[in-house]
């Protein structure tokens, strides 16, 4: 018990938000393995084959930045807003609506013949717009009439499911697709290109960009601070006059605009159609991967390749120990589990005061 | 091709009968979660987790019935399950600086994961489904009949419903349970533990979870698959805030998102064919506009329990 408070040690800035994680993923894969052992499987076998799936080749090592990029951009729509203290769950709506309306503002532009750079900005300006309008009505219910955003925007989320379905059974749909119900397809000069020297779409240098860009808004702006503020302390935020209620639309718009953006890009550079396949959980995975980032949109990056990895995995687990793909949602459940329960471990600072002393 | 002959007698009158007869299937699962959300609302805590327990419940229920060829002991191994998942909520919940919303989605991602993984095995055998108790045999008309078959879970529910409003507010349980969800401070005070109250209100929570999970899978629709649930966990969740947290508008209230969810292939039956998928959205668009409705950013939502994050 010291009079003053000593300045932090240096190895306490690094850990102090690492080590919850770190406990976590360990917890997991001690967990998951105990799973995997009881299935009949060997749990080292199992995730040596894991991270051979993900980055044992270049080839392995592109299908997990394929799988990141959307995971990049779906996770910010959970953490922008948690900055605020608000937690959004309707990255899949936003996900899905933005690729509907990106579809819908595209395909008549391909009628008029415009150029695919036009177009590709529309296309990617619609879904923004469409994901934005979904979660900023989820932000301003929750400001204007006290809804609780947790639930409207896991309900908006299932109506703009619901919507997506409905027009592309309907109106928006290519009455040639017979099985499966889907909008008509871009044609392959309009759709997004690949990455120099990768076979990855250009979707995961957008959403690379807009995490360190996101990331700079929120630490190195006034408007940052503000938001932190406003997250930190209500009242405080209020009573400086910070325009409450227009910086949680503008924080929540932009959550669902980058969510959009992914949806935008999976139409656009991977699809080529919306139809029922663009539900494919992007938008549930990206909250896991805010809230192991700890809703730091630059932490977002490595996290969102990790779990892109995992995912990444599964195919090769399904081949080759006959695990069924589900196998990947259980690993993610015990890992979500896991880091929530490590929040409520005594802090890195005062676990280190307990055995130095 | 008797029953289209019969449709076309019988008119438009098809769709109230379809309409109620929907109501009483489809609500099942609505009013046991809600009911039991109810509870551990008012203890305080909101568990969004109980769509990954319904899920589980209609695997595990399903896996019971299965393996023991009694329905029944599906519908207990599902509630049993749904007392782990809830213990394990409640669990997590009460480390410090652990927040319940958080908890739920995660439990809700867990939930499900892993029913679709053990479920793997499940898609393919056909499992003993829990008998319906004829109550339409007072008329001749097929439609009527087909509308009154009513399932022994939902009578249960129905008997459960005034019965869980008489002990939360007459039994020392019920008190115990309001006084920690109004107060933990009191609570303690009176040397009551918050937490544990928690954990048992969460465990009775996820118990019936478990069992209206069940039905989906041994009753209506009565298999096993992925799809199975649509979202009727969540919107349970938000369906007791829409009740005012009393059992008895819980149970009005899944009436009436039972209809709404039957209201489409109702129409369909008759003819009305557009807009399908919005009705199936029919629930969630509801579950908003009540919320807009109930909701004001003055005060609390009137009768909320005190303690409850979800209302602040």
């Amino acid at each position: 018990m010291a009079d003053r408070p000593e300045p932090a040690a240096w190895s306490d800035r690094i850990m102090e938000p690492l080590a919850a994680p770190l406990v976590a993923v360990a917890a997991t894969l001690v967990l998951f393995g105990a799973f995997m052992a009881l299935a009949g499987h060997n749990p080292l076998e199992v995730y040596r084959l894991m991270g051979v799936g993900a980055f044992g080749s270049w080839f392995s090592c592109q299908n997990t930045l394929q799988r990141a990029a959307p995971l990049l951009l779906t996770a910010l729509c959970t953490a922008l807003p948690a900055r605020m203290g608000l937690v959004i769950i309707g990255g899949e709506g936003a996900f899905v609506i933005g690729g509907l309306a990106a579809m819908a503002a595209g395909l008549p532009l391909v009628d008029a013949g415009l150029p695919p750079l036009v177009i590709q900005a529309v296309m990617a300006l619609a879904g923004m717009a469409a994901g934005g309008a979904l979660i900023a009505t989820a932000g301003a219910l929750r400001h204007w009439r006290g809804v609780n955003e947790t639930i409207s925007s896991l309900l908006l989320s299932s109506i703009a499911i619901a919507v997506m379905n409905q027009l592309v059974e309907g109106v928006m749909r290519d009455p040639t697709s017979l099985n499966k119900p889907s909008t008509r397809a871009l044609p392959d000069p309009d759709m997004l290109g690949t990455m120099p020297g990768m076979d990855v779409h250009v979707g995961l240098a957008a959403g690379l960009v807009v995490c360190v860009a996101t990331w700079l808004l929120m630490t190195r702006t006034t408007f940052g601070f503000a938001v932190r503020l406003v997250g930190g302390n209500l009242r405080a935020a209020r009573l400086v006059g910070l325009p409450v209620g227009p910086m949680i639309v503008i924080v929540t718009a932009l959550a669902g605009a980058c969510a959009g953006l992914a949806g935008m890009v999976e139409v656009a550079a991977v699809q080529a159609r919306a139809n029922a396949n663009i539900v494919a959980g992007y938008g549930v995975s990206g909250i896991l991967v805010a809230f192991l980032a700890r809703q730091n949109p630059l932490a977002v990056i490595p996290v969102a390749v990790i779990l892109g990895g995992i995912g990444a995995s599964g195919g090769l687990l399904q081949r080759r120990l006959d695990l069924p793909d589900a196998v990947v949602l259980v690993l993610q459940g015990i890992l979500f589990v896991a880091l929530l329960a490590g929040e409520g471990l005594p802090r890195w600072s005062e676990f280190r005061a307990r055995i130095v002393r | 091709m008797s029953d289209v002959a019969l449709a076309a007698n019988l008119g438009l009158w098809t769709v109230p009968i379809a309409v109620v007869g929907g109501a009483i299937r489809v609500s099942t699962p609505f009013l046991f979660v809600s009911l039991g959300e109810l509870v551990t609302e008012k203890s305080g805590r909101i568990n969004l987790g109980l769509e990954g327990t319904l899920v589980m419940g209609a695997m595990s229920g399903f896996a019971g019935a299965w393996l023991s060829g009694s329905p029944w002991l599906g519908v207990l191994l599902a509630g049993l399950v749904g007392i782990a998942l809830g213990a394990l909520h409640a669990g997590i919940c009460s480390l410090p600086r652990v927040n319940d919303i958080a908890v739920g989605i995660a439990l809700m991602l867990f939930g499900t994961g892993l029913a679709f993984y053990l479920g793997k095995p499940l898609v393919q055998p056909k499992a003993p489904t829990l008998p319906a108790l004829p109550l339409g045999w007072w008329s001749d008309i097929p439609q009527i009949r087909a509308a009154l078959e009513v399932n022994g879970l939902f009578v249960i529910g129905l008997v459960l419903t005034p019965l869980l409003r008489w002990a939360l507010s007459n039994t020392r349980w019920g008190m115990i349970v309001r006084m920690v969800g109004d107060s933990a401070e009191a609570a303690r005070a009176l040397g009551y533990s918050p937490l544990r109250v928690r954990l048992a209100a969460t465990c009775f929570g996820g118990f019936m979870a478990g069992v209206g999970g069940s039905f989906l899978s041994l009753y209506y629709p009565g298999s096993w698959n992925e799809g199975l649930s649509s979202g009727q966990g969540i919107t349970a969740v938000a369906l007791v805030i829409f009740a005012r947290w009393n059992p008895v508008g819980c149970f009005l209230a899944s009436l009436l998102f039972g209809g709404a969810v039957a209201l489409g292939p109702a129409l369909q039956a008759v003819g009305v064919t557009a807009g399908a998928y919005l009705f199936n959205a029919a629930p969630y668009i509801l579950t908003l506009v009540i919320l807009i409705l109930s909701s004001s950013s003055r005060h609390r939502i009137a009768g909320a329990p005190g303690e409850l994050s979800v209302t602040r």
